[in-house]
């Protein structure tokens, strides 16, 4: 339980992960090897499912660990750090997570709409930590990254640059035709 | 067949990854190959394969060698999805895939391209799949992209440096100054990873840091992270350099108190409040920030915020008064983890008025949260129960309603643990809180609880006013339990016969109705107590019931051992095998209390060897030293040198029946020397005779070696003590420090050592005996010695306690070493073993007086004469 000052270091982010409303793993991405077979991993996100599904309270000491976590339907975001981590930051990446996520997903967050954008999902968590660095934790700038099918985000969440870039494209296309 | 997949899909909770086969999917990846790529649909087959893996699925090596070959061949299509998934792909294959470097072209393509999209995922691909070898030849892109304009590229170039950094700095020690250069960028990403790349390059120069902490912290970041970076940073430097809240990098710190950000206030405050040499008042500023967040609308935030102030309150409970209030409100909170840690910390700074409510607020929600938090307020109303001893009611009935709920092992044992303590702590509390364990044990499911605590019900039990009401508990186990369980309850009777001569009948009968059970050990032990206590002879109760066996386990193992192995006539002797220390079950709740004074290790639970047990191995190992009979004692280790003199010499005294052997523990720390023929000589103790050294062959630079100075005790049985000056004398030999290579010739020298005392402490064991009065009859008055004495240098009964346990070296008993406060008298039990095996008992009655320091009437008695004379007169 007990803090202590952490080494300065950019590595912050232990592990990610989105879990179903069985506490089945979606996507759950370790950084280091506080869990190192897929078995111990398996295990703890059951466990920690176990205790998060019921109160939504945002933020637990797990196992000696901190997870913050959020839900929405039917899934699960968790972002696991060291106890002595700044709580904020933990939070601030889960939120840059569940917003990209969000946006990706057109307000849409829950299981079937995920799988749908898995590969678009796997490529958000891409830009957000790499090896356990946080890279990106604003969430437009991570969708901007992702840039994936923007022809389907709406209009009103697209910048100005994507807009034109569609246009361009559709009037290619008619051209073609 | 539309139908058909829609049914499938809803069986599986509509997931379409959930049924993949690992074999079919790699299958499947070799239409990766067909041209023209159609981007979709390998899209979709990556994914698959990514969600294999993601799911842990174990790819061979050879399997996803050839995924990954095919998966090269994708480069062709221009598709910018499919192209990151690639890269994806390769970061995943990077580990199990053989010969992945063939892609590093393809990758520095993409990477140095006009596509700004790939030009960062194809960096971190590429520097996934580099080794040491191949890092000169892509230093000079990493260089540029380190400043490249594009943020996402500067920061995969910056992450990816930090990764391979990891391995060897050597490269990215070179880099240094692009990284210097991408500190100054508009992006608050690529500042926070440049920043933390310069830290990391130049973290082994304290100077360097230092410089770059005064740098930044005037320059204003823009980064959040970046900040929080650098506080870690300077509050490592100001733990390093042991300074306070005067250094200038405490000033930075203190002044981020009152950046816009909360992420950046909060680290602040977290750090102030982890400093070592932090005062009162330097906290203050970061307490009252963190009082603010108490109130914020977010969990996450009052949950660190709490946490912190729980922190504070463990070293400064007065500076987090101000925030009772605002901790009031969190008791309350739907997160139960922050109500539990406001709970804590309000009862930690809270007074003895605010008890009783703050305990039936913790009452409402204990079943809502976890064990660990469980653990958290059982440890926080132990030390609630020590600092107010009247709370006790309040406190041992939350207690008992605690142990009465569900709840793990971990759980249960810590309301054990802490309801054993209150009750030996204070004796008020002490027939409540055997009457909840006496509730509990009758349903609890953990043996190692039961036995425990019908040991604690055998040793309190019969000492209470009414001791009869415990037998009906005690005899419900023996119906009841496991054999474990009934082998402690049959104990525990017969403590209880043995203690209360009103008793002993029923306790009679009891116990001849245990000896028709089904277990061995019952039976044994059943008939074993009853023919004891048929005799009612108090020295037998004293010695084969109340105060068990004091042999260590693991000596009278060997001891027995060794009698098997070679045959003689002779019965075995008890009295040869080594005794216990400490007996097993009192371990724990002695070390904590003299920590570390025995010098085992604080978590022991079972018999593992303990230091004698090591030394007589030892001893036993050298020829010289051989039938000098069992070992007695060994003492605590004595250090004869000054640290950091040439020669480090540590010595420890083992007492045989009639020897004492000095055991010099030397390390030579020159390293132009070496050392032959180490003795330490030895003179003077009237009696005392020299009979051998043992020397030390050869003692090279920090090499510790060994040497041994046997002495035989006087014949005189009195006459116990001496001082003896010791010095080492050797043989020197210079010798090359670097290959320890030493010269033929050497020289006799000698080093003069401090003196080496023996003491009467040196020739007594420690024994604990469970019931004092009772093995105070059991030796009799036979031997008796009584004397008062002027301790005129005490000022106060600790002292006393502290100072004669010191000299006499015996074991305090009934917990009669804790002094309660404020009384001006007090009655100090000790029981040990002399050399030889004599029992030895002393009871010192204390008084203090105003003018002359402490009175003590000692009164000694043992099963030998010359012991109570030399226990008698070993304090004046």
């Amino acid at each position: 339980m007990d803090g202590g000052i952490l080494e300065p270091s950019l590595y912050s982010i232990k592990a990610l992960a989105i879990l179903d409303n069985d506490g089945n793993r979606l996507l759950a991405k370790y950084y280091d090897d506080t869990f190192p077979t897929a078995k111990e991993q398996k295990n703890f996100e059951k466990n920690l499912f176990n205790k998060t599904h019921r109160a939504n309270a945002e933020i637990i000491m797990f196992e000696g660990l901190t997870c913050v976590y959020k839900s929405n339907v039917d899934l699960f975001f968790y972002v696991i750090g060291s106890t002595q981590e700044n709580e904020l930051i933990l939070g601030s990446v889960l939120n840059a997570m569940y917003d990209s996520i969000s946006q990706i997903l057109r307000k849409n967050v829950e299981k079937r709409a995920l799988l749908e954008n898995l590969d678009a999902v796997y490529l958000a968590v891409d830009e957000i930590c790499d090896g356990g660095i946080i890279l990106e934790a604003d969430s437009i700038a991570i969708v901007h990254k992702v840039a994936i099918r923007n022809d389907d985000i709406p209009l009103g969440e697209q910048t100005v640059a994507q807009v034109l870039q569609s246009a361009k494209e559709q009037i290619k296309w008619s051209l073609l035709k | 067949m539309m139908l058909k997949r829609d049914k499938k899909e809803e069986e599986d909770g509509g997931n379409p990854f959930s049924n993949l086969e690992k074999s079919s999917v790699l299958q499947e990846a070799r239409t990766f190959n067909e041209t023209p790529i159609n981007p979709r649909k390998c899209g979709h087959i990556l994914t698959k394969i990514l969600y294999l893996i993601n799911q842990g699925e174990t790819i061979g090596a050879t399997e996803a060698t050839e995924a990954f070959f095919a998966m090269t061949k994708l480069f062709q299509s221009k598709d910018t999805t499919l192209r990151r998934l690639v890269y994806l792909g390769i970061k995943e294959m990077s580990k199990i895939a053989n010969d992945v470097i063939i892609v590093t072209s393809s990758l520095m393509k993409d990477m140095t391209g006009k596509e700004d999209q790939f030009r960062g995922p194809s960096i971190r691909a590429l520097c996934s799949i580099t080794d040491q070898m191949m890092l000169q030849s892509i230093e000079r892109y990493m260089k540029q992209a380190i400043v490249d304009k594009v943020s996402a590229v500067s920061s995969a170039a910056l992450v990816s440096s930090m990764h391979l950094g990891r391995g060897s700095q050597d490269v990215t020690k070179r880099w240094v100054n692009e990284a210097q250069e991408a500190v100054n960028s508009d992006n608050m990403m690529v500042q926070y990873h440049a920043l933390g790349l310069l830290y990391h390059i130049r973290k082994k120069d304290k100077l360097a840091v230092s410089r770059m902490v005064t740098k930044f912290s005037k320059h204003s970041l823009r980064s959040p992270y970046a900040y929080c970076l650098l506080i870690r940073i300077a509050s490592k430097l100001i733990e390093e350099e042991d300074a306070g809240s005067e250094s200038p990098m405490f000033d930075f710190i203190e002044n981020c108190l009152r950046h816009k950000n909360e992420m950046v206030i909060y680290e602040a405050a977290h750090a102030i409040v982890n400093m070592k040499n932090t005062t009162a008042k330097d906290l203050t500023p970061a307490v009252s920030v963190l009082q603010l967040f108490c109130g914020s609308p977010k969990p996450t935030l009052r949950f660190a915020a709490v946490r912190t102030l729980n922190k504070v309150a463990m070293k400064h409970p007065a500076a987090v008064t101000a925030c009772n209030l605002d901790l009031e409100n969190l008791i309350t909170d739907v997160n139960r983890s922050i109500a539990t840690l406001a709970i804590t910390t309000l009862l930690k700074t809270g007074n003895e008025s605010s008890v009783d409510r703050l305990m039936k607020q913790i009452s409402t929600f204990m079943s809502e949260i976890s064990d660990e938090f469980k653990i958290v307020v059982v440890q926080a109303i132990r030390s609630l129960c020590s600092k107010f001893p009247r709370k006790h009611n309040v406190l041992m009935t939350f207690l008992a309603s605690m142990l009465r709920d569900e709840g793990g092992f971990d759980y249960k044992r810590a309301i054990v643990d802490c309801i054993i303590t209150v009750i030996e702590e204070n004796p008020e509390a002490k027939e409540a809180g055997l009457a909840h364990l006496c509730e509990f044990i009758e349903d609890c499911e953990h043996t190692v609880l039961a036995t425990r605590i019908l040991h604690l019900l055998g040793r309190e039990g019969p000492r209470t006013p009414s001791p009869s009401k415990y037998i009906r508990f005690i005899y419900n186990r023996v119906i009841l339990e496991n054999a474990a369980v009934r082998a402690a309850a049959v104990s525990a009777l017969a403590k209880f016969g043995a203690h209360c001569e009103e008793l002993l009948p029923s306790c009679i009968v009891l116990l001849e109705r245990c000896q028709l059970d089904s277990d061995d050990e019952v039976r044994d032990r059943a008939t074993f107590y009853t023919s004891i206590l048929k005799q009612q002879q108090k020295s037998l109760n004293s010695a084969y019931i109340l105060n068990g066996l004091q042999v260590s386990v693991v000596g009278l193992e060997r001891a027995v051992h060794n009698y098997t192995l070679e045959p003689s006539d002779t019965p075995f002797d008890l009295k040869s095998v080594p005794l216990a220390t400490q007996p097993m079950t009192e371990q724990k709740t002695v070390t904590s209390r003299e920590t570390g004074d025995m010098g085992v290790p604080k978590s022991m639970e079972k018999p593992v060897a303990s230091r004698i047990d090591v030394y007589a191995e030892q001893l036993s190992g050298v020829p010289e030293l051989a039938n000098l009979g069992p070992l007695f004692r060994s003492s605590q280790p004595v250090e004869l040198t000054e640290s950091e003199t040439e020669y480090v010499i540590q010595c420890v005294k083992h007492t045989f029946s009639h020897y004492v052997v000095f055991q010099f523990d030397c390390t030579n720390t020159l390293n132009d020397q070496v050392l032959e023929n180490v003795t330490v000589h030895m003179e003077g103790g009237d009696g005392f005779e020299v009979m051998k050294y043992v020397k030390c062959a050869s003692l090279p630079y920090d090499k510790p070696g060994i040497t041994y100075t046997l002495i035989r005790l006087p014949e005189e049985p009195t006459a116990v003590t001496g001082t003896f000056t010791c010095s080492l004398k050797f043989i020197v030999k210079d010798c090359d420090p670097n290959t320890g290579e030493p010269d033929d010739e050497g020289y006799e020298d000698e080093y003069v050592l401090e003196d080496v005392e023996v003491t009467v402490a040196d020739h007594v064991q420690r024994v604990i005996k469970p019931n004092f009065g009772a093995s105070w009859e059991e030796v009799g008055p036979e031997n008796e010695l009584e004397d008062t004495y002027a301790l005129s240098s005490m000022n106060s009964l600790e002292e006393a306690v502290k100072n004669i346990v010191l000299y006499l070296g015996m074991q305090p008993c009934e917990r009669s070493d804790k002094v309660p406060e404020g009384k001006s008298s007090h009655t100090l039990y000790l029981a040990g073993v002399f050399r030889g095996g004599h029992d030895a008992l002393v009871r010192a009655k204390l008084a203090l007086t105003d003018d002359s320091g402490v009175t003590m009437q000692l009164t000694v008695r043992s099963s030998d004469p010359n012991v109570s004379e030399i226990l008698a007169s070993a304090i004046a």
